[in-house]
């Protein structure tokens, strides 16, 4: 069963992400990274991670899609001619090769380590989302605290990008 | 249970499918896009060595790795924003402003 679920997971976010790339209407492309976001998700549920499941649905597919999903409507692209660069088909053949090494490199690979506390047995008794929040609000207290200021930096920047340059215009008029 | 390498052979994929996308789209936004794939190609991996591994140090990473692309996509879309309100380029490639 799980099996079957990582089939279907990995071949349709495989299958979604070919298409973002390979489709000519951005908003079709929109809507299939939209499909590999929420295929994405379901892997973390087969890799016991219900805590990113639902940030990856509610940020990823609910915000961060949303806003470029509302850019492409305020732009009102044009479907191009050309939507790709004059010389893709060299760079296909590139890709194709470095994914046939890492590929060969990655299968070659023994993957080990020492195995941290949170167990499966762990995260059953207490639940994934409370082991995120006491690990999240302990150890990684400093990394949350930076995230934030990045995030109100972000914010800020953003707002200072997009606003209207009304002042600029008006104390050029007046002069 | 399925082998760890499957998980890291379909990030590893996704990854240069997302790489791919930036290099050959000329279009402003699925560029952008395109760095999603490569973000969530990450998480992929990040979560599947978590979860193998059984430590939370991957998830911590992964959910970061979420916040900072929520970061990236604000900013990355009002400068296209700018670029296209300017008449500055409707393509990547047209861009060339800072060439020397």
């Amino acid at each position: 069963m799980v099996l079957l679920l990582f089939s279907y997971f990995a071949t349709v976010s495989i299958v979604a992400g070919v298409m973002t790339v390979a489709l000519r209407n951005p908003v079709h492309c929109g809507l299939a990274l939209l499909t590999l976001l929420l295929h994405v998700a379901g892997l973390f549920v087969l890799l016991n991670a219900e805590f990113l499941f639902a940030v990856q649905i509610i940020v990823y597919a609910g915000a961060i899609l949303v806003l470029y999903l509302f850019v492409l409507m305020l732009l009102n692209l044009k479907t191009e001619e050309k939507y790709l660069h004059r010389k893709h088909v060299f760079l296909l053949f590139a890709a194709a090769g470095i994914l046939g090494e890492l590929l060969l490199l990655l299968m070659q690979s023994p993957y080990g380590g020492m195995k941290g506390q949170v167990s499966p047995k762990v995260v059953l008794e207490t639940g994934q989302s409370q082991a995120v929040g006491l690990t999240m609000f302990s150890d990684y207290l400093l990394l949350f605290e930076i995230v934030g200021v990045f995030l109100l930096g972000a914010i800020i920047g953003a707002i200072v990008l997009a606003k209207t340059p009304t002042g600029l215009h008006a104390k050029a008029d007046e002069s | 249970m399925i082998p760890l390498s499957a998980y890291v052979a379909l990030s590893a994929i996704l990854f240069i499918t997302g790489l791919v996308g930036v290099l050959i789209r000329r279009n402003f936004i699925i560029v952008l896009m395109c760095v999603e794939i490569m973000l969530n190609a990450a998480n992929i991996n990040l979560v599947a060595f978590s979860s193998y591994l059984e430590s939370m140090a991957g998830q911590m990473a992964a959910l970061f790795i979420i916040a900072i692309a929520a970061g990236e996509a604000a900013v990355g879309l009002a400068i296209i924003i700018v670029v296209f309100r300017g008449n500055i380029a409707t393509n990547v490639d047209q861009i060339n402003l800072l060439k020397w």
